[in-house]
């Protein structure tokens, strides 16, 4: 299978190949991929790759899938323009 | 800043039940939903709900949504739904933040029912970002939602009740859905819905998967495989088949999103669909006022969903000072439904999950 074919991250084009250069470097934590391949941080922060990831990473360390840990969720969740925030605070003061 | 008792996120069964049930104990809520309308999943299910009466058995999604908001309606002194609202932020001090349209604002809850639902699982599998690669929901929403056809040829991938029923409206739609596949050697949903299109002529493969999506620009073809029961591909049984939509429906997953901004705790049950939050009996999280209700913290149907919102707002309602005239006997009905719901052979996998959440497995 060409795994550079089968995406894992639509929202910022994140492939199986590069998960596995990722976790073949050693970074095998869902942080760690999350910072270097900016995996889950696109519009739907995770929810369409997160179990997938998770997957992947337990294979790969030979784990049950419940000890590998998924992405810390921050907020904001989805995208906010700085003005909409400005303007937010200023209603309400 | 907006101070409120009870602030209900997802205007789906669960939430809409959470709402009437507190209602109807004198508790007010606000409802919020990121879509135009409120309804959840049930808008775009065209087909009858089987169970018992009291979950509206016999009767299509679409119109148990207008029933749900029908009953939030009629106390619209207590209910305030608030639409195309998103959640962007849950704090620890019980204030969220939220984007209504463009307009950014706050608002600060004693209560909050988390009802967020569930999203679609996801496959690996070559070229799967092809245009023409659907998954089940967005198939039903194109179709009965807004009468748009997905494709001509549609090859399904799931034999779950959802991927069963959607075959069968596509098939109503005039789609020639070309075959079904399923991993797993058994077909997962009702022999019912399974038996309505095989009647006509859709063939159901199990121990089969997709290997690879062919196409240049959109979806031109599928490979498929047979797999073995431990579900790895055997070589030499790929096949080509040729259609033009690719539908998945491979289950789905709590959509916990909102919850994980929270300190709450989690933990994964795959029988439940996933990361799920730690609960009670009542539905609340491991934080103090922090309810779940619905696929949230498991995924089954939506007449479960109904049940859980309806027992965590008569619950809710009850924490915060307003006892149902009728708290009792209501809540007693209630966790008998639930008893009921998950008492065939389908539910055997939520009271599973439901024991190994609880840690009841680990003694």
């Amino acid at each position: 299978m060409k795994q550079d074919d089968i995406m894992v991250c639509r929202c910022e084009d994140v492939s199986l190949k590069e998960l596995h250069q990722c976790l073949d470097e050693g970074y095998t934590t869902f942080e760690e991929v999350k910072r270097i391949l900016r995996i889950g941080m696109g519009p739907c922060q995770g929810i369409t790759c997160g179990l997938l990831v998770q997957r992947e990473i337990a294979k790969y360390l030979n784990l049950p899938v419940h000890e590998v840990k998924t992405h810390q969720i921050r907020p904001l969740v989805t995208g906010v323009k700085l003005k909409t925030i400005v303007e937010g605070v200023k209603n309400e003061s | 800043m907006r101070k409120v008792d009870f602030v209900i996120i997802g205007g789906g069964p669960a939430g809409l039940s959470a709402a009437h049930k507190a209602a109807e104990a004198g508790l007010s809520s606000v409802v919020i939903e990121r879509d135009d309308k409120v309804g959840g999943q049930l808008v775009k299910q065209t087909h009858m709900f089987f169970g018992s009466k009291k979950q509206y058995a016999k009767t299509r999604g679409i119109d148990i949504a207008n029933i749900l908001i029908g009953h939030c309606k009629a106390h619209d002194d207590l209910i305030e739904i608030m639409t195309n609202t998103t959640v962007t932020g849950l704090y620890d001090d019980y204030i969220l933040t939220l984007l209504t349209d463009d307009v950014y604002h706050k608002i600060e809850a004693k209560a909050i029912l988390v009802a967020s639902g569930a999203s679609e699982k996801f496959m690996l599998f070559e070229n799967n970002d092809l245009p023409g690669i659907y998954g089940a929901g967005a198939v039903q929403t194109l179709m009965n939602v807004y009468g748009v056809l997905p494709g001509e040829e549609v090859v399904m991938v799931g034999s779950g009740n959802i991927g069963l029923i959607v075959s069968y409206q596509l098939l109503q739609a005039g789609v020639r859905v070309k075959m079904v596949i399923e991993a797993a050697s058994q077909i997962g949903g009702y022999k019912v819905h399974a038996s309505k299109i095989k009647r006509l002529g859709v063939d159901i493969l199990t121990n089969h998967t997709v290997k690879r999506a062919i196409g240049d620009d959109t979806l031109q073809k599928v490979e498929i495989v047979e797999v073995d029961d431990q579900w790895n591909m055997i070589e030499g049984t790929e096949k080509i088949i040729e259609c033009d939509a690719l539908c998945i429906s491979v289950g789905l997953s709590p959509l916990s999103t909102i919850l994980g901004m929270l300190p709450v705790k989690m933990k994964y049950v795959g029988k439940l669909g996933g990361n799920v939050p730690v609960i009670d009996y009542h539905h609340e999280t491991t934080m103090n006022n922090i309810f779940v209700a619905g696929d949230v913290c498991g995924v089954e149907e939506a007449s479960s969903a109904i049940v859980e919102g309806s027992i965590a707002g008569l619950f809710i309602a009850n924490r915060l000072g307003y006892k149902h005239p009728e708290y009792e006997k209501e809540m007693n009905d209630l966790t008998q439904q639930l008893e009921n719901l998950r008492s065939g052979p389908f539910g055997v996998k939520t009271v599973e999950g439901l024991r190994e959440l609880r840690g009841e497995n680990d003694v």
